[in-house]
Formats: C-alpha cells, structure tokens, sequence
C-alpha cells in the first residue's frame, strides 16, 4: 500500500496566481452584471451568462480547490456529482415538460 | 523533512491519497445532489407563480453583485490562508483565516439585509411558490456559509493558540474546499436566481 500525500501531483500556485485569479473573477463578474442590462445582447444573454458562470465555477475548481494539481480521483469524485445533478434537473425539467411549448 | 514525517503519520492506504481528503470529495460530490435538487425545484416552478411579489419586484442586483463580489473574495482569503500555513507563516494563517471568516459574515449579513427587505415587502416562505423555493434555496445556501463560518473561527482560535502546525495543514485545506464549494454554489445561484431576472427588472 502507498503512504498518503493528500493527493498532491505538482505544487500549488503562488500567492501572486491566486491574486491574478482573483482578478479574472473580479472581471468576470462585472461582465456578468454588465452583459445583463444591455439590451441588444438580449436575444443570447443566457448563453453568455452560462459561459461566464461555467468558466468561473471551473477557475475556482481548477486552481482554488486544486483540482487541476492533485489527484484526478477526486476530480473524478466532484464531476461525477456534477454530471448527476445536470442529469437530475434535465430529467426533472422533461417530466415537468419544460421543453414542451 | 517536516512534510515527510507528517506523511509517515498517516496510515497507509490503498489509494496513495489521504482518506480525510478523499471524503471530503465525497462529501462534495453528494452535496451538489442537494443544492441541485434545490436549484431544478426553484427552475420548475420559476414563472409559474399566479400572485406576487415575483422577482422583478424584488430583486436588487447591484447589492447582491457586491455580495456575490465578497464571497468571491473570500475564497481568494481562504486559499491565501492555506498558502501561509503550508510554508509556516503562522501570522499569515490568522490572518487570512479571519479575513475570510469576517468576509464570509458580511455575505451572511448581507443575506440577513436582502431577506429582511423581502419579507417587508410581502415575500416570506409562505406567500408564493417564488417565495417558497427562493428561500429554501438561498437559506440552505446561507446555512452552509454560517458552518463554514463557524470552522473558520474555530480554527482561527486554535490558530491563535499556536495549535495549527504546517504537518496539519490538511485540516486547513479541508476546511478550504468545503469554503470554496460553497462559493462555487453561489456562482450558481447568482446567475440562475438572480441575473436571468435582470432584464425584467425596470
């Protein structure tokens, strides 16, 4: 059997890239807020708020609980609840017949 | 030489990785189960709701932006903190460990403010199904926030009595992802419950 290291495969950021992070999800979040009151971007406001939302959630995964650094079987763990969630409000919302005009 | 006598603490185990880790991702994993139960009840029911307040009536998205802003800030703090105790600065470790306890209050805080606010204007659990679904969405969300919290200050305590070692910072490191899924949450929340209503906002 192999002595535990917690799962570390690499070291972790440094301080001055979790602050650079820090800053592309400051950014993104006045984009978020500014993307919603312009009115000709309307028409695919929710796609772009599903990629801003989706990039931060994957910015804090990846380098904040260091997904992108440690053991993939923890990233296996957490994806796989986040593929059965998607799953359960898709098959939620077709029983509830969202989809249905 | 430090990191290795930690490591030959640790029983060894089949995986190589640190079970306490490991549950912790477990944990996580099943915990999006609930919030995403919580978040397709709130989208199924969204709009469908025959009496009032609705969201645009409301919502201020300029406050809770800020409020989204703190918590995301907070796990730039928690992450810092587990920086300091992993080269041993322990005068690093408290303070960030409070920085992001006094944040994460201020998001509670914040919630405290919004929901009064509502309720003042006829929103409670009861009035509506927007009322009944937002509040049990966001208040479970607050409540995990509210634990995390309470860890936080605990460890800051244990911090300031000199009981959190650079071998521990495991511990420090737990309670960090626990601090960040819930921030990855609200990432959630903030677009799906709020944003999406902005343009129906006047």
């Amino acid at each position: 059997m192999a002595t535990p290291g917690a799962g570390h495969e690499a070291s972790h950021p440094s301080p001055a890239k979790y602050a650079a992070i820090a800053v592309i999800l400051s950014v993104i979040t006045a984009v978020e807020v500014w993307v919603v009151y312009v009115e000709a971007l309307a028409g695919v406001l929710l796609p772009i708020l599903a990629v801003l939302s989706i990039t931060k959630f994957a910015l804090v995964g990846m380098f904040y609980m260091h997904l992108k650094f440690d053991s993939r079987l923890f990233s296996a763990m957490f994806v796989g609840g986040i593929v059965l969630t998607v799953g359960i409000i898709i098959a939620l919302m077709g029983l509830f017949q969202v989809f249905v005009d | 030489m430090a990191a290795a006598e930690a490591h030959s603490a640790h029983p060894q185990t089949t995986t190589g990785l640190d079970h306490r880790k490991l549950l912790m991702w477990a944990f996580l994993g099943s915990d999006c189960l609930f919030f995403g139960s919580l978040i397709a009840t709130y989208l199924l029911y969204r709009g469908k709701g025959l009496v009032g307040p609705h969201p645009a009536d409301v919502f201020n998205i300029p406050f809770t932006s800020v409020s989204a802003f703190v918590l995301l800030m907070s796990s730039l703090t928690m992450v810092l903190a587990l920086a300091a105790i992993q080269r041993g600065d322990q005068r690093g470790l408290k303070i960030w460990l409070l920085a992001t306890a006094l944040l994460g209050s201020v998001f509670l805080g914040g919630q405290y403010f919004e929901f009064t606010v509502f309720i003042h204007e006829g929103l409670t659990l009861q009035s509506n199904l927007f009322g009944s679904t937002f509040f049990t969405l966001t208040g479970f969300h607050g409540l995990h926030v509210t634990v995390g919290v309470i860890i936080l200050m605990s460890f800051y305590v244990m911090a300031l009595r000199n009981r959190v070692t650079p071998e521990q910072h495991l511990n420090i490191e737990l309670a960090g992802l626990y601090w960040h899924f819930v921030d990855i949450v609200w990432i959630v929340i903030f677009t799906v419950v709020y944003l999406v209503e902005a343009p129906n906002i006047v």
